[in-house]
């Protein structure tokens, strides 16, 4: 039985005006207060840690489940998307939104079938076979959704918390006694995970500086102050030392659908010249990083973020920086074939193996919020 | 020599425990040793000690420090790479026994410098019996700098074989050699090394150029000794430049080429010219060789790569080298349209002149660094860049990072090419990069030009961390 709202859900964009505006009255003062805080945090342009975006969307999306008005699981979905699609629009290349945004939705639909049908395996299989519409049993009115929405959502911001120490407790599983280990920027998980390396085993880092930020003098003074033995390199110098390396540790910005990363601008050289020296690559990356999109054209204009020549050529050069382009793009692409190993907080996996991964996270209507 | 008194031995008992413990930690050897020694003149200046007294105190430390090298016997002199307690053990130089005795007088040298001298030459001379004790201030700077090296990160002890970084002091006053090395050594020599050391001449070509220059000077200033032919002593006469411009910083395969010609034109010298002559003669096949190997050789490369620049090329150039310069503006006087995509990298930045050379003559450029090169290769149609040297099995030796441009070209199918003379070819093999090299100053890396300011100034103060500036990389065929 279909309800117009229904309709109007499944119809497209020219509907999804007046869904939105109905979502947005639904929202509630309190909620669009904290929203509107938190869009403000993303719009600022010091580069957000990617840990910290995630978990305050999740925050967020909990105060929408729990202070907003809803009556069924349609009405969540749609309050979920509207501030979702808000939060998005504030910061486009921060993905770990959207990524958390679609886990909450598949949260959603998970908790709402096993309300509903007793069992998610046997709704999925049946639904699958009788090509049953799911839009019907949205709509139903379930008792003990939000409680149990809340809960799995308090799950979600537990299994965040500790995804850097269920990726670094994997550090001795990789990590032999007397290697030398290459790593560049900074990424908090890849320092726990050295760290913890260093605890059990004897290994040396050597950190590519990772120009025009210099996140990775960064890292390696941390390291080092921790007891680490550590050697900064130049970026320049990556190919020259590679052969003396025995394994590649990045961190990624994101990890796309087809298992290839937008990481710090370097990595593709940095995981090309370890390809080419045969050395593995291991990608240190928790679960929120995880993003069902895929990278639309390998052409970088769209993919990466530019930000300002002033680090590479001041502008108190004026006589050349008039004259000449000056680009310094922030991401790189790093395709799935120089992957050896992404390293999760739910274990190691194959780049081959991401597609699956997307599938148990995400739902696919969710792919176009 | 009076025996040391009973309080002597008490207070040498002392120093030896805080000596001990100052070694048993790591990396604060010098501390300890220091408050040891600060203990101990505070203990001195309580009660005066007399000459006797202090030569007795030292005899006493050497024979102790003979006891216990010989206890530890030929342990510190091989190359271990464990570190089983004790500061002097972990020095991993690979000349190990000079470099244990340095590590050991270490925290002893520090409080006390006008005492420590003796002993610390003493013990290189009892506990270093298979090594000749090499006693060329050079050398011995070498291990010092090893042990410095060693003393710290382990993987930079890879590059201990080669010559460390040294800086020619801006003022003569600090003995980086001695002062009579200075004084014999002709002026044009020395201010050619000084701009060597600080980078004011860098670059495979203007090295080999002002080197040739300075050499002429020296020729035509050099007086042959009586009873002494020109083409004999003239040979010796250089030798101590050479060495001079070595250590100031390594020569370049260019400059070892250069050197080997002129030493061939002195001995062709007949014995019969009179030395003006003589003079006259080497000046001119310098000049010669300066115009054939150099200046024209640039010009024919620059000719065979005009076939190669066509209209609409994006061309990628690295860091600086004056063929491609010469080939890039060739072409653009020659009305070519291209652009120029210049790609630069830390810490010595020589993409910038390149740029400015070649906005200044109207060449359309854009600039990047150097982790940018994955982003901007899918404009690129062709790589240029120039060469320090080319090795006798194919691979080529150039400014670090080239083999990384040259990685992300062959994954992009873009084509490189290499422009080098014939005379930077050398008869050497090399395989990869590590094996011959040279290290640049690591104090270059700090700066970066923030304005929050820089994560590494303090750099020497942790014991873990290491800076390592290499100069050339070599690429290799695909």
């Amino acid at each position: 039985m279909r309800t117009i709202r229904n309709r109007l859900c499944t119809a497209g964009m020219a509907s999804g005006m007046a869904v939105a505006e109905k979502g947005r009255s639904d929202l509630g003062k309190e909620v669009e207060e904290k929203l509107h805080e938190f869009i403000t945090y993303l719009k600022q342009k010091n580069p957000h840690s990617s840990y910290d975006v995630a978990k305050r969307t999740v925050l967020l999306l909990r105060e929408v489940c729990s202070k907003t008005r809803w009556y069924s699981a349609r009405d969540l979905i749609t309050n979920i998307r509207a501030a979702g699609k808000k939060l998005i629009a504030a910061q486009p290349s921060e993905s770990a939104v959207g990524n958390m945004v679609r886990r909450v939705l598949k949260i959603v639909r998970e908790e709402h079938a096993s309300c509903v049908a007793g069992s998610v395996d046997e709704v999925d299989v049946r639904a699958l076979l009788q090509g049953r519409d799911d839009s019907d049993d949205l709509s139903r009115q379930t008792p003990h959704l939000k409680g149990s929405v809340i809960e799995i959502i308090n799950d979600l911001l537990g299994e965040l918390e500790l995804s850097a120490s269920n990726i670094s407790s994997q550090a001795p599983d990789h990590i032999h006694s007397s290697e030398v280990l290459m790593t560049t920027g900074y990424s908090k998980t890849v320092e726990a995970f050295l760290k913890a390396a260093a605890r059990k085993r004897k290994i040396e880092v050597i950190v590519a500086e990772s120009a025009p930020f210099y996140r990775g003098q960064e890292l390696a003074k941390n390291l080092a102050v921790a007891g680490v033995e550590t050697i900064v390199v130049t970026d320049s110098a990556v190919f020259a030392i590679m052969s003396r390396v025995n394994k590649v540790i990045i961190g990624t910005h994101t990890v796309m659908a087809d298992g290839s990363l937008k990481a710090i601008n370097g990595s593709y050289a940095l995981c090309l010249a370890a390809k080419r020296h045969s050395v593995p690559v291991l990608v240190c990356a928790a679960l929120f990083k995880l993003s069902p999109q895929y990278p639309c054209s390998y052409d970088h204009d769209t993919f990466n973020k530019i930000v300002s020549p002033h680090d590479i050529l001041r502008f108190s050069e004026g006589q050349l920086v008039s004259k000449v382009h000056v680009q310094n793009p922030v991401f790189d692409h790093v395709p799935p074939d120089l992957i050896t190993l992404f390293v999760s907080n739910i274990g190691g996996n194959a780049p081959s193996y991401v597609y699956r991964l997307i599938s148990e996270l995400y739902h696919p209507d969710d792919q176009e919020l | 020599m009076s025996s040391p008194s009973p309080k002597k031995q008490d207070k040498e008992e002392q120093k030896q425990k805080a000596v001990k413990a100052g070694e048993g930690k790591k990396g604060q050897g010098k501390e300890d040793g220091g408050s040891g020694g600060g203990g101990e003149h505070g203990a001195a200046v309580k009660k005066p000690t007399t000459k006797a007294e202090r030569r007795a105190l030292q005899e006493a430390q050497r024979k102790a420090k003979e006891e216990r090298l010989a206890a530890q016997g030929k342990g510190t002199a091989k190359q271990t790479t464990s570190t089983s307690g004790g500061g002097a053990k972990r020095s991993q130089a690979s000349k190990g026994g000079e470099g244990g005795a340095k590590l050991e007088g270490k925290p002893l040298e520090v409080p006390r410098p006008t005492r420590q001298r003796n002993s610390s030459s003493s013990t290189s001379v009892t506990t270093d019996d298979h090594r000749p004790n090499k006693s060329s201030k050079s050398s011995k700077k070498a291990t010092e700098q090893q042990v410095e090296t060693g003393r710290r990160v382990k993987q930079l002890q890879l590059f201990s074989h080669l010559q460390q970084y040294s800086k020619a002091p801006s003022s003569p006053t600090l003995p980086w050699h001695s002062v009579s090395t200075y004084t014999s050594i002709h002026p044009a020599i020395i201010k050619l090394g000084l701009h060597y050391s600080h980078g004011v001449i860098c670059g495979s070509n203007s090295r080999c150029v002002a080197m040739l220059a300075a050499f002429k000077k020296v020729i035509n200033d050099y007086t042959t000794p009586v009873q002494k032919e020109l083409r004999r002593d003239l040979d010796a006469h250089i030798r101590p430049f050479i060495n001079f411009l070595t250590h100031c910083r390594p020569l370049s395969v260019s400059m070892g080429n250069a050197i080997k010609y002129l030493k061939r034109e002195i001995s062709k010298i007949g014995p019969d010219q009179s030395e003006s002559e003589a003079k006259r003669l080497l000046c001119a096949t310098i000049d010669e060789y300066l115009e054939l190997y150099i200046v024209k050789a640039g010009t024919e490369i620059s000719k065979l790569c005009q076939n190669i620049i066509k209209d609409n090329d994006v061309i990628l150039v690295y860091a600086f080298s004056s063929v491609v310069q010469r080939v890039l503006l060739d072409a653009h006087c020659s009305g070519r349209q291209f652009r120029v995509i210049v790609v630069d990298s830390r810490p010595k930045m020589e993409g910038r002149h390149m740029l400015r050379t070649l906005v200044q003559k109207g060449v359309k450029c854009s600039y990047v660094l150097i982790n940018a090169v994955s982003y901007i290769m899918k404009e690129v149609s062709k790589v240029i860049v120039g060469a320090h040297s080319l090795l006798a099995n194919g691979y080529v030796m150039s400014r670090i990072g080239t083999s990384q441009v040259a990685l992300v070209a062959r994954s992009f199918n873009v084509p490189v090419l290499v422009c080098c003379e014939t005379y930077k070819f050398s008869d050497r093999v090399q395989t990869d990069s590590i094996v011959n090299n040279e290290l640049g100053d690591p104090n270059d890396l700090v700066q970066i030009n923030r304005r929050q300011g820089n994560f590494l100034t303090g750099w020497k103060d942790i014991p873990c961390l290491g800076l390592l500036n290499l100069v050339y990389v070599i690429t290799m065929r695909p």
